[in-house]
């Protein structure tokens, strides 16, 4: 985790620069000044190659924009984002949620997944109506959140905290949504939806 | 417990639809209900898995952004922006010297807005879904998911307000119809709704009703029992009887069950939930061994997934004489719902005994498209008699005056 924190910081230091000029973002010529930070923990092209920390490409802005302003109102606590969301305005929510709405999603990893669980898996997600409200392909709407091909460590995190309530939520429905759920199950889903093609 | 109550619930009527039909019992078993969510009972249907609930954006709508021109009034009255930049803007109260408090649900805040200059101040921060806030003699008290807390002489202290002081906690943590709307009834009691810990579940001792509680937090009664979640109520200037709001289930069907607005007459009546929707539906999970005749019917049906909110009373002089001691009620708006409804604020006029003569539309406009430009919480009438709106999608307050026809 320390080896982590420390190439993390690493990148930080290069980030602006390396964000702006980085092969990848050519095709982005309006980045928006305060998303200039965003790569260096998030990972370029809107895919994250950092543990616990989300993939943002092809997220939902209106999603985006709650959670960037639960971080600057202290909603949510994060060691990282807080200090990162504190200063940014009203305005700067709007656009850095546009922005990052435009970037390319996340793709499935290599891994396409043992077919038996993925297979028992897609039960589950079918049974729990996952598929409804984040959409049959998982890309969100509005507020709900593209779950597609999100770094499987951060769904488990991400579901686990809702489940105990360590993350209350914008509106609490995960928080309901997953009272019968077990931490068995949690595992299999965010296995499902981190390969789900 | 609830939830494996739940389970062997629908597991034995599962059993039991199988000797009917085994179809149904197929259905019932490839579908578990997962209780608690707002999803329980949406049943197996492309159409309805389009239907999510909507959540208002945190930030609030630009005053010149706000939808006032598209909005309709009865003639002779208009509507103007009270206050913008009041995120998520939910129940609203008057203080005795015209500061106006607005309470949210999704944010941390509970805010006052001045009087005369209309200046939005936060006035306390960092709480858990503060929906609920009430006024009485220079107190602010104001509802937490699940406390009561309160700030003493809070008009004089706007600019520094004490951090709030809890008065009552002994209260259910559900996030699921957890926020809550408050009041202090005639009898100088404070009124707590509640809620169903989810769409449809079975009857426990400690949700589904409403209480009330001194207002030091001591002598806590239940006063009404089977209500699934009022988010506002109002005693009869007349009756001084209490009636109330109490939004139907989700996933029944598209038109059924109504909302209703209901009337309590009597301590620990009983409106019929979950056994019984919209007085004279039999609910087909746990309404069997049950009829709904031995249940209050409401005195109105509210529309059917409708979001019927925030109710008052209006006692004002500045309104014709048709609109005395009538009701406003603030329709949220339907989620549940492929053609939305609701999404207003209803004018519900009573007959001398107390039930209802008519239920009409008032202030209309904020569907277009099949899209909200804005959804209404709650109604407050102010001391001038004009008539403020809640509006939680745009985090804005809205003022309604009559200045007469012709004018």
């Amino acid at each position: 985790m320390n080896r982590i924190l420390l190439s993390l910081l690493a990148v930080s230091a290069l980030a602006g620069t390396a964000f702006a000029i980085g092969p990848g973002m050519a095709a982005y010529a309006a980045v928006p000044e305060k998303a200039e930070q965003c790569p260096a923990c998030h990972g370029e092209n809107g895919q994250s190659q950092t543990e616990e920390i989300p993939s943002l490409g092809g997220q939902q802005p209106a999603y985006t924009l709650i959670q960037l302003y639960l971080f600057r109102e202290k909603q949510r606590i994060s060691q990282r984002m807080s200090p990162v969301a504190a200063d940014l305005t009203d305005d700067d929510l709007r656009t850095i949620s546009d922005f990052i709405g435009t970037l390319p999603k996340p793709q499935p990893p290599a891994d396409a997944g043992d077919p038996a669980r993925m297979a028992a898996a897609k039960a589950l997600v079918d049974k729990e109506h996952c598929n409804s409200c984040h959409s049959a392909d998982f890309s969100g709407r509005d507020n709900i959140p593209r779950i597609a091909n999100q770094r499987e460590d951060y769904l488990l995190k991400t579901l686990r905290d809702y489940k105990s309530n360590k993350r209350a939520g914008y509106d609490g429905t995960m928080a309901e949504v997953l009272g019968p759920i077990s931490d068995a199950q949690i595992v299999e889903l965010a296995y499902y939806l981190a390969r789900v093609r | 417990m609830a939830y494996r109550t739940a389970f062997l619930r629908r597991t034995a009527l599962a059993g039991l639809v199988g000797l009917m039909t085994l179809s149904a019992a197929a259905q019932e078993a490839k579908q578990p209900l997962p209780p608690g969510s707002a999803l329980a009972g949406r049943p197996e249907n492309p159409e309805a898995a389009k239907l999510a609930p909507i959540s208002a954006p945190p930030l609030p709508t630009a005053a010149d952004k706000l939808p006032t021109a598209k909005l309709h009034l009865p003639p002779g009255f208009s509507i103007e922006v009270y206050a913008s930049g009041v995120g998520n803007a939910r129940s609203l109260r008057e203080g005795a010297k015209g500061t106006v408090f607005v309470g949210s649900r999704l944010l941390d805040k509970v805010y006052a807005i001045t009087p005369g200059d209309h200046k939005v101040k936060v006035i306390a921060s960092g709480l858990h879904r503060p929906n609920g806030v009430a006024f009485h003699d220079g107190t602010l008290y104001i509802a937490e998911l699940s406390q009561i807390s309160k700030i003493d002489n809070i008009e004089d202290t706007l600019d520094n307000p004490a951090k709030p002081t809890v008065i009552y906690s002994d209260l259910p943590k559900d996030e699921a119809h957890g926020w809550k709307f408050i009041s202090i009834g005639p009898d100088n009691r404070l009124y707590i709704p509640i809620g169903q810990p989810g769409n449809n579940e079975p009857r426990d001792p400690d949700h589904a009703q409403i209480r009330r509680i001194n207002l030091d937090g001591s002598g806590a009664e239940v006063v009404a029992v089977g209500v699934r979640n009022t988010v506002g109520f109002d005693w009869s200037p007349v009756s001084k009887e209490l009636y109330f709001t109490d939004n139907g289930r989700d996933w029944m069907s598209e038109d059924v069950p109504e909302d209703k607005l209901n009337r309590l007459t009597k301590v620990h009546e009983d409106f019929g939930v979950p056994y019984c929707y919209q007085g004279n539906i039999s609910d087909p999970e746990f309404g069997w061994g049950h009829s709904c005749s031995d249940y209050t019917p409401p005195v109105a049906l509210m529309g059917a997934h409708t979001a019927a909110l925030g109710m008052r009373f209006y006692t004002g002089s500045m309104f014709p004489a048709e609109y005395k001691d009538a009701i406003f009620v603030a329709r949220h708006g339907s989620w549940n719902r492929s053609k939305k409804l609701g999404g207003d604020v209803v004018v519900v006029k009573l007959n001398k005994d107390g039930s209802v003569k008519s239920v009409e539309p008032f202030l209309t406009g904020f569907i277009a498209d099949n899209n909200y430009l804005g959804r209404p919480v709650d109604v407050q009438p102010l001391k001038d008699g004009s008539l403020l709106v809640s509006d939680d999608w745009n985090g804005a307050v809205y003022r309604i005056t009559y200045k007469g026809k012709g004018k």
